[in-house]
């Protein structure tokens, strides 16, 4: 699209077989790293022997043919599928225990693909379910409205404004979520999941439905959130003008495997990514070297 | 004046049934269940109160803070016990679930307490020493509201106005109404679904206990089988208000009272619950939700 501005591309180095973070992450140990991770569904393997890793501070691209298991991945990231195969590393801890409550405890935050905002609530509240565990006051002050609630839930509030104002919502703060457009629910997403505080951010298809001028403002709404909070972002996105423009590594996905892993440039070059993407060319192999 | 006699004693009847409506309908806004145990919880609490104040020799108000201290343990432990391994099942094994447990409380109160009537000693005895009765006295004595009903109507207005703003403005209170919307989401979020609706039915049983203390003060013989009516004419007026909505639930208890105590002046004390249920039946024809509740229509 013409608003995309050009971004200097990022250097990509291994850090370890079959994984690459960018440069600035190299002396850090990686935020996620997925060992032969894979999930079977009765007979019907989804996913399977996918093996990740994600930097710090990187912005991820997870792409893939519909129906190639990208969404069944971010579910078996927060635990909603527990793996058949495989670990998950979360900033080096084993994740295999966790349920989900407890995946995002320990930082994965998500947005979905289709929007699943809390309807009936104000965009502020669906705020502060994020900045749950943010208040420290326990049931029976609540209850009986103690100094500890009232300064708690000024807090809270203070800072669910202030993660709305990223997104220029503060003033939407007591509309209901239901009732706010398209664009403004997608973005009181990644609000509310930013408000539990992840150190990786899952997005589930965030450009989906959005015009040409709200992708580019969600691209740069993305990379300001990387540097903002110094999180990891993995995003899920059919949009290749989004993907080859912020993402740092990506990971093409087909038939649940991984196909393919590398810079935008790289991936863009890969004929196994042309053959997932386009089908094979008349009377030519593709090479195999992804 | 007799029309406003009756008026009142419906508007203190109603405020019970709508304190165990907001159980009703909290469990069922929350955890989309309906524990038809509630009502058996509301004859615990009866009965512990009783015994506090048989036995122990607490006072009645001592009696009332056990009573409720004890059923929230007992909604907590049912909840755990029965419901939780449920929370994937079908809401009719859950339902049949809420069934037994229902008779299973019925049965272990016949087992302790035995089927002989107790009689109840009011949280406010309806006549003082000197035999006159302790009531509010308007209009030359032509209107008198005995104090145990202006008690039940302050209780009801109480608990509603402190419930909404509890679901309203509190940490607790947003994490039910988020799983009450999407629980996949709320947990993805980092909401504990599992203690959302153990907090849910915590507050619900310390409902029915209140509700079961005004209930025998209204009417001091009590039975195991003393919850069962006033559950099921609660449940009907949580349905009648719109079931999930709290607002509904105090509504609905107050006209489901209203009627009741207007059918029985009026038409027949024997026809009383069909006129109740014949209402409900009309009211559910033209709002299906119920008064306040929200009717959504399925997308295709």
């Amino acid at each position: 699209m013409s608003q995309q501005k050009k971004r200097p591309a990022t250097k990509m180095v291994p850090v370890q077989t079959n994984a690459i973070v960018p440069d600035r992450d190299a002396d850090k140990s990686p935020i996620l790293e997925c060992h032969h991770l894979g999930i079977d569904f009765g007979g019907l393997t989804a996913v399977n022997n996918f093996n990740l890793m994600i930097g710090r501070t990187e912005i991820a691209g997870l792409i893939g043919p519909n129906g190639a298991g990208k969404t069944t991945v971010f579910n078996l990231l927060t635990k909603v599928y527990q793996p058949t195969r495989g670990t998950i590393l979360l900033d080096g801890n084993d994740t295999s225990k966790m349920n989900t409550e407890q995946i995002n405890r320990a930082g994965i935050a998500r947005t979905f693909q289709n929007i699943r905002l809390f309807k009936e609530m104000s965009v502020v509240d669906n705020v502060l379910v994020g900045l749950h565990h943010e208040m420290d006051y326990r049931l029976p002050s609540a209850i009986l409205r103690l100094p500890t609630y009232w300064r708690g839930e000024r807090i809270a509030r203070e800072r669910a404004l202030e993660l709305l104002s990223i997104f220029d919502m503060q003033d939407l703060a007591e509309t209901k979520a239901g009732s706010l457009p398209y664009g403004a629910q997608r973005r009181l997403e990644i609000v509310r999941a930013l408000a539990t505080n992840p150190s990786l951010l899952l997005l589930d298809e965030p450009a989906a439905g959005m015009n040409p001028s709200e992708t580019s403002e969600l691209m740069d709404n993305i990379v300001k959130i990387r540097d903002l909070f110094h999180i990891a972002v993995m995003l899920i996105e059919h949009d290749m003008n989004l993907v080859m423009g912020i993402c740092e590594g990506i990971c093409v996905l087909n038939f649940g495997e991984v196909i393919a892993k590398g810079s935008p440039d790289e991936i863009k070059q890969n004929p196994v990514v042309i053959e997932a993407y386009l089908g094979k060319k008349d009377g030519k192999e593709a090479g195999n070297d992804g | 004046m007799e029309f406003l006699s009756y008026l009142i004693s419906g508007i203190s009847l109603g405020s019970v049934y709508a304190i165990i409506a907001l159980g009703y309908t909290m469990v069922y806004g929350i955890a989309k269940m309906l524990n038809f145990a509630h009502g058996d919880v509301i004859m615990i609490g009866g009965y512990i109160s009783f015994c506090g104040m048989m036995y122990m020799g607490l006072n009645g108000w001592l009696a009332l803070v056990l009573a409720m201290a004890v059923c929230t343990v007992l909604g907590i432990i049912v909840e755990g016990l029965a419901y939780r391994p449920l929370r994937q099942a079908t809401s009719l094994a859950v339902l049949i679930t809420a069934i037994g447990v229902s008779y299973f409380l019925q049965n272990s109160a016949l087992l302790i307490w035995g089927a002989t009537p107790k009689v109840y000693q009011p949280l406010i005895p309806l006549t003082n020493d000197a035999g006159t009765p302790n009531a509010l006295r308007l209009f030359d004595g032509s209107l008198s509201i005995s104090y145990i009903s202006l008690l039940t109507m302050a209780a009801c207005i109480i608990i509603m106005v402190g419930l909404t703003l509890f679901t309203a403005n509190s940490k607790m209170g947003k994490a039910m109404r988020a799983c009450s919307e999407d629980k996949d989401a709320a947990r993805l979020m980092g909401i504990n679904v599992n203690t959302t609706i153990s907090v849910t039915f915590a507050i619900g049983s310390a409902l029915a206990a209140v509700a079961g203390v005004l209930l025998c003060s209204f009417n001091p013989t009590l039975m195991p089988t003393t919850g069962s009516m006033p559950g099921i004419r609660a449940f009907t007026a949580a349905v009648f208000g719109g079931i999930g909505s709290i607002p509904g639930a105090f509504l609905g208890g107050l006209l489901i009272g209203v009627i009741e105590a207007m059918a029985k002046a009026y038409i027949s004390t024997q026809l009383a619950n069909s006129v109740v249920f014949a209402v409900l039946i009309v009211v559910l024809l033209v709002r299906p939700a119920g008064l306040l509740g929200k009717y959504v229509p399925e997308k295709v």
